[in-house]
């Protein structure tokens, strides 16, 4: 699905990362951890291609990420589902706008109907859907980002410090929410520093933890 | 650049999501609707000022190719005889459709202007004046001045070649002005259509990367900024236009005062040719926002 080989990035002038090897294949979930400032945002950018290795081969569904095309690349984006850091939503549009926003863009608004408003229920946010995105929480604004990863019913979902700004409860709901995608078979990818939730997840699926620090990417070890 | 005039008229039906996702600049909005409307309107008198000058070339070129004009300067006594003998020899001229001597009331409606109304032409030693109107063929002009030489001294044969390609060639030149004031004009426009639509892009960069990271494709994008962008131009142009026709209209007619500024205006089927000037302005906008947009989502990740 989504395959790096001894894939390496640098910026203004130093390496944050190399030799960097990952097979993320379908139906797997993975936690992405390490310290701050290690690269994990960097690589998961790389996983859906808005960033390009500086050395290294990424391949996006069996496409070259150095081959592919801006049309391509979209195509990539509608097949991995991305909940943001920061969220990134459009403030002006209501919450509801926002979620169906890939199937807006992708010319197939027309198809969200129920499916919209089941997956607001989902994520328990049909009471905000007429909402605008400054309204929400923070927990309300990382289950909106989740529910817009999945409404194209992507192979992957990729989440970036999912529960970075939410308190435990939430932190546990949104996981469970991971945890149900990823039942479904869908390939979960979450970068996130917080331990205890990677320990409570493992209890529930099997889970790889991987680790990027110094520069390297390494298999986390039993004591996770 | 290439227009598909296809997806252009797809693009102005316009896609409502498209549009809700990018939110409305007011700033950019307002400077593209002036900037097409003043656009428009100086076009609209570059256009009256090419087809002017255009009418005043043609007229001058045809009207007086084919007139001459002969000048009989002799002393009194001599003046029927060889005016007489002029005559004679015009009417045996190959190319001579009619010579006709001018009346004294012609002669002094032509020195009107310079001497008052109540020159006294009948005693003034002024030359006789003969206008010769030639055949679609036209005469040999140097065969005539040489036979003339011979048999009428005094005459002095004026085909108006000296004065008139000097005013046929400024009125074309004129016109080849206006055209180039009308191509700098949409030209202007293009450039400010292209600044307006970066700084819509730049305002808006955050609306920009949220729609790329979601899966939006390029054209995408473009196309809801393409086509605000090209409404707007095809809004501001029409009113623009509208304007200067009317600005046109009010001018003081010919048949009032003669001269060649009260002839600018259109004529005839000339009168259509502002309906060009907004569908003109869109295609430019659509072309310059289009480029713009591409451009500023192709250094974006």
């Amino acid at each position: 699905m989504i395959e790096l080989e001894n894939v390496a990035y640098s910026y203004g002038g130093g390496e944050l990362f190399s030799n960097v090897s990952l097979r993320l294949a379908p139906g797997s979930f993975h936690f992405l951890t390490g310290p701050s400032g290690a690269g994990k945002t960097t690589l998961l950018k790389l996983c859906y291609g808005e960033l390009t290795a500086t050395a290294g081969h990424v391949r996006l569904f069996g496409i070259n990420r150095r081959t592919i095309d801006r049309d391509q690349i979209s195509d990539v984006r509608r097949r991995v589902g991305v909940v943001h850091q920061d969220c990134q939503f459009l403030d002006h549009l209501s919450v509801a706008e926002n979620v169906a926003l890939p199937l807006t863009v992708a010319g197939r608004a027309d198809e969200a109907g129920d499916y919209l408003e089941d997956l607001l229920a989902w994520v328990g946010l049909t009471q905000q859907a007429g909402q605008l995105p400054p309204e929400l929480s923070g927990g309300e604004r990382q289950r909106a980002a989740l529910a817009r990863a999945v409404i194209m019913s992507p192979e992957m979902v990729i989440a970036d410090e999912p529960t970075g700004n939410v308190d435990w409860e939430m932190s546990q709901r949104l996981i469970k929410l991971l945890v149900e995608l990823n039942r479904m078979g869908k390939s979960v990818l979450v970068a996130t520093h917080d331990m205890n939730l990677i320990r409570a997840t493992k209890a529930q699926v099997q889970a790889r933890v991987l680790r990027l620090k110094g520069g390297r990417l390494q298999m986390a070890g039993s004591d996770l | 650049m290439k227009i598909n005039i296809g997806r252009m008229l797809s693009l102005l039906a316009g896609d409502p999501q498209a549009d809700r996702a990018v939110p409305p600049t007011g700033f950019t909005a307002r400077l593209t609707v002036f900037t097409s409307g003043a656009m428009a309107f100086l076009a609209v008198f570059a256009l009256a000022l090419s087809l002017a000058t255009g009418r005043l070339a043609e007229r001058w070129a045809s009207e007086l190719a084919q007139t001459s004009t002969l000048r009989i300067s002799a002393p009194e006594d001599q003046l029927d005889a060889q005016t007489k003998a002029a005559l004679r020899v015009l009417e045996q001229t190959p190319g001579v459709a009619e010579a006709r001597e001018l009346s004294d009331d012609e002669q002094r409606a032509l020195l009107e202007p310079w001497f008052g109304p109540d020159i006294p032409v009948e005693s003034l030693p002024i030359p006789r004046l003969i206008e010769i109107v030639e055949t679609s063929d036209g005469m040999d002009a140097t065969g005539l001045r040489a036979r003339l030489q011979a048999e009428v001294p005094g005459a002095i044969l004026d085909d108006h070649t000296r004065w008139r390609e000097p005013l046929v060639a400024a009125a074309s030149r004129l016109r080849l002005l206006g055209m180039v004031a009308i191509v700098l004009i949409l030209a202007a426009m293009g450039a400010m259509i292209t600044l307006a639509a970066q700084a819509a892009l730049s305002a808006n960069a955050q609306v920009v990367r949220v729609m790329r990271l979601v899966g939006a494709r390029d054209a995408y994008i473009a196309g809801a900024f393409v086509r605000r962008f090209t409404l707007r131009a095809l809004s501001g142009a029409t009113g623009g236009t509208l304007l200067g026709v009317l600005a046109v209209t009010l001018l003081p007619s010919s048949d009032v005062a003669a001269g060649f500024l009260t002839g600018l205006g259109f004529q005839g089927t000339g009168w259509l040719w502002p309906l060009v000037i907004p569908p003109l302005a869109a295609i430019i906008a659509f072309g310059a926002t289009r480029n713009a947009a591409l451009r500023n989502l192709r250094n974006q990740s």
